[in-house]
């Protein structure tokens, strides 16, 4: 989503400064997923088609709630539903519903492995937006990404991805989802509003017999602007396989890392150990001896 | 006094076919398209060299189909130029020779066939690093391939593509500084020829192969 905008802090495959005169004077946002009172209603997946003027093809059923099965490019974000019977509880059995989308990582995974300068910008409140029209399609944001977040559309080979309502929350609104969730399992504000808002939640549900309630804000990524309150924060695969310590992969740190500044270097310095050896030493030239050598010894050949 | 490399007045050894040189220059021209392509995607600096396919997208979109033909291409001229390139001990005795090989020293050398164990060494890089850049390009195309491997192999892909392009690039721009070293050489591939005096000086072992071919040897024995 493309705004005009004086505060990316950071904007990939790019290596001078952005524009990035205002800062988030008031504190980075965040948006906190309670799961606990989340009933799966679907309405921030409906809100968000709204919003972004989405539309998925209309899939099948497979005898589950689920429904995309998987995020697209037209299905920003998904409801997941996990059936876990809980061994403590005498094999009770819970509905984990959880709200996948884009986490908006402080480190982005996303950002760092992108090719395309400007394609992905990470705005000063925290926001992780992808600008289409710099995306060239390559698909390595997928790579980069703990989540297995974006998706390249079939239609214009671009990745797309939850904005954060990035337009909305630029005008001072909330994002979408946000608005329509009837529960309250969707909360926005500053993240620190959110950390602590979490806190009161987690200390009410441990009181609830919930001891391993808390609040998902992995540090492996540096966080994320996108949160969670679980029941069972000490196992979060529950949910749907959420990463229990997401970070971005080191196969792509050294991908992406120190290596290609100095892969740039060994082939100029090849090319520069051609060149002085040319000034140095200098080429290696056949002479008239070379000529005449040879002619001897082709004479001999034919005389033997 | 004329060139001798040149001089026209002088008979000359083939030392490559039409055939032979048209694969190369096609294996050459396809190569710079390709490297071009892929460097503009390995680093931002280098982002702008995406202009020459016409932008990020086309360089994107062109890019794994000029690897593939590239690939194609040099299995072809590498199949015809594999037995030569086999080493033998007198090419390790020349490795070891590092010192007067650089420094233009060449009467001190064991003769050489028809490649010199330089040259062997780099066409062995090159085979590694086509079929090392094919194997992880295919997993790394993202439109047609990488939905059927897991991202683990994928991310492993994209190092082990980016480590043999790296290689492959350096080893190429040594095969172009060693053709304009050792003068006489792009005639090899242009017009095909080299003089007596170049084959004798550089590769004698083959120049006097094909002296014997050309003046079959009375059986002494
Ligand atoms: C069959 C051969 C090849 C295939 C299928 C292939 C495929 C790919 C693909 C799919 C990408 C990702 C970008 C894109 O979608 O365009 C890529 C990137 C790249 N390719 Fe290739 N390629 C091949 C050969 C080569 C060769 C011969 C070179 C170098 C001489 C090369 C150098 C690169 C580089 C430097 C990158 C960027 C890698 C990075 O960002 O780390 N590729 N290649
Ligand atoms: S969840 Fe994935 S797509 Fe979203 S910011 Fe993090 S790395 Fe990027
Ligand atoms: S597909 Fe992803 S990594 Fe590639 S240019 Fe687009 S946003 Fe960047």
């Amino acid at each position: 989503m493309a705004l005009q905008s004086l505060d990316i802090v950071r904007r990939s495959a790019t290596t001078t400064s952005s524009p990035n005169v205002r800062q988030a004077q008031t504190g980075t946002v965040a948006k906190l997923i309670d799961t606990t009172k989340c009933i799966g209603c679907k309405a921030c997946q409906v809100a968000c088609m709204e919003w972004n003027d989405l539309r998925d093809e209309i899939g099948t059923n497979i005898g589950a709630y689920q429904n995309p099965h998987d995020l697209t490019d037209q299905s920003w974000t998904l409801m997941r539903f996990a059936e876990y019977e809980n061994p403590d509880k005498g094999n009770d059995l819970e509905w984990l519903i959880r709200k996948d989308g884009c986490m908006h990582c402080a480190d982005p995974g996303c950002l760092k492995a992108c090719p395309a300068p400007g394609a992905i910008v990470q705005y000063a409140n925290g926001i992780v937006d992808f600008h289409e029209e710099n995306c060239i399609g390559c698909g390595y944001c997928i790579a980069g990404c703990p989540f297995d977040i974006p998706r390249i559309s079939k239609r214009d080979h671009k990745a797309y991805k939850c904005t954060l309502c990035s337009d909305r929350v630029a005008v001072g609104l909330e994002p979408a989802c946000i608005k329509a969730c009837p529960t309250g399992a969707l909360v926005w504000g500053t993240k620190e509003d959110m950390q602590q808002h979490a806190a009161e939640r987690v200390e009410d549900l441990k009181s609830r017999g919930f001891d391993n309630a808390g609040l998902y804000d992995p540090p492996g990524v540096g966080g994320t602007h996108v949160m969670y309150v679980l029941h069972h924060a000490d196992q979060p695969q529950l949910y749907n396989d959420l990463p229990a310590d997401p970070h971005i992969s080191p196969a792509v740190s050294l991908w992406k890392g120190a290596t290609k500044p100095l892969a740039l270097a060994g082939i100029v310095l090849t090319a520069l150990a051609g060149f002085f050896h040319y000034i140095r030493v200098g080429r290696n030239e056949v002479h008239e001896s070379d000529e005449q050598a040879a002619a001897r010894e082709t004479e001999r050949a034919r005389h033997e | 006094m004329s060139d001798p490399t040149t001089d026209p007045s002088r008979r000359t050894i083939q030392r490559y076919t039409p055939n032979e040189r048209t694969n190369h220059w096609v294996v050459a021209i396809v190569f710079v398209l390709t490297a071009i392509s892929g460097l503009a995607l390995f680093h931002p600096a280098l982002y702008w060299l995406s202009v020459f396919l016409g932008g990020g997208t086309w360089t994107r979109i062109l890019h794994p189909f000029l690897g593939l033909i590239m690939t194609l291409a040099f299995a072809v001229l590498a199949a015809a130029m594999w037995r030569f390139n086999k080493m033998e001990p007198r090419d390790w005795q020349w490795l070891r020779q590092g010192r007067d090989v650089v420094n233009n020293r060449e009467d001190r050398l064991p003769e050489v066939g028809r490649f010199n164990a330089g040259q062997k060494l780099v066409f062995f890089v090159f085979v590694v690093c086509m079929l090392a850049l094919l194997l992880s390009g295919i997993v790394i195309w993202r439109e047609y391939f990488s939905l059927y491997f897991p991202v683990g192999v994928i991310r492993a892909a994209a190092v082990v593509h980016g480590l043999s392009a790296f290689i492959l690039i350096c080893a190429i721009v040594a095969h172009i500084y060693a053709g304009i070293w050792v003068k006489g050489s792009i005639g090899a591939m242009t017009r095909g020829t080299v003089t007596p005096g170049w084959a004798w000086k550089h590769h004698r072992a083959w120049f006097r192969e094909k002296l014997h071919a050309t003046h079959p040897r009375p059986r002494s024995d």
